[in-house]
């Protein structure tokens, strides 16, 4: 079980949000390719961030605590997640936000 | 560059994007405070939960030693550049 430490993390964030989508009908992952051109630059900028700070000794991981998939830069596979998990979020709670005050939203 | 560096840098960024460069000064709202208030108690969690269980952890080198819920300060200004960045690409007009 210890090695899902860091996917647990990432569990938690799908099941603090994604309801939104469900029961707020927040309409983020309907809008899937808008969400996907706010994401993906986004997410590329930080895994490039990512890629920097671990070469460079900034943060390491747990090898025991995450599940040992490495995608390109050596960064574990649960990074990638992290970088478009945690916007889709972020993107549904301030679309649950703008449901609940109306008047908050985009002219 | 140190990762307080690099952190300082991200969030220049991010307001230099809303105020700037995209325009949508997302920054100066309710929608984005609110929920940004929101998503902070939820990244001091999770940030509790991936540093005091070691699952991540920091050089002492890149770092300026001050942390939140056992996360070095500087992965909340990490998180506001992440999540900032991503809510002004999504309200960016000439979208769907």
């Amino acid at each position: 079980m210890e090695k899902f430490g860091y996917v647990a993390m990432l569990a938690f964030t799908i099941l603090g949000s994604f309801w939104l989508e469900v029961l707020l009908k927040v309409g983020v992952l309907r809008r899937w390719k808008r969400a996907a051109s706010s994401i993906l630059p986004v997410a590329a900028l930080f895994i490039g961030w990512d890629a920097y700070a671990i070469r460079a000794g900034h943060w390491f991981f747990d090898r025991n605590q995450i599940l040992g998939i490495y995608g390109p830069f050596c960064i574990p596979i649960e990074e990638y997640l992290f970088f478009i998990i945690v916007p889709i979020a972020a993107l549904m709670t301030i679309e649950a936000v703008v449901k609940v005050n109306p008047h908050w939203g985009r002219k | 560059m140190s990762y307080t560096a690099l952190a300082i840098t991200g969030v220049v960024l991010a307001v230099v994007t809303d105020f700037y460069i995209a325009r949508t000064r997302l920054l100066l709202t309710k929608r984005f405070w609110t929920s940004y208030a929101i998503i902070i108690f939820f990244q001091l969690i999770t940030n509790w939960w991936l540093t005091s269980r070691n699952i991540v952890m920091y050089s002492p080198d890149a770092i300026l030693g001050p942390r939140i819920a056992s996360a070095p300060l500087e992965d909340l200004l990490f998180g506001f550049t992440l999540v900032t960045l991503v809510l002004i690409l999504w309200d960016h007009p000439e979208k769907d």
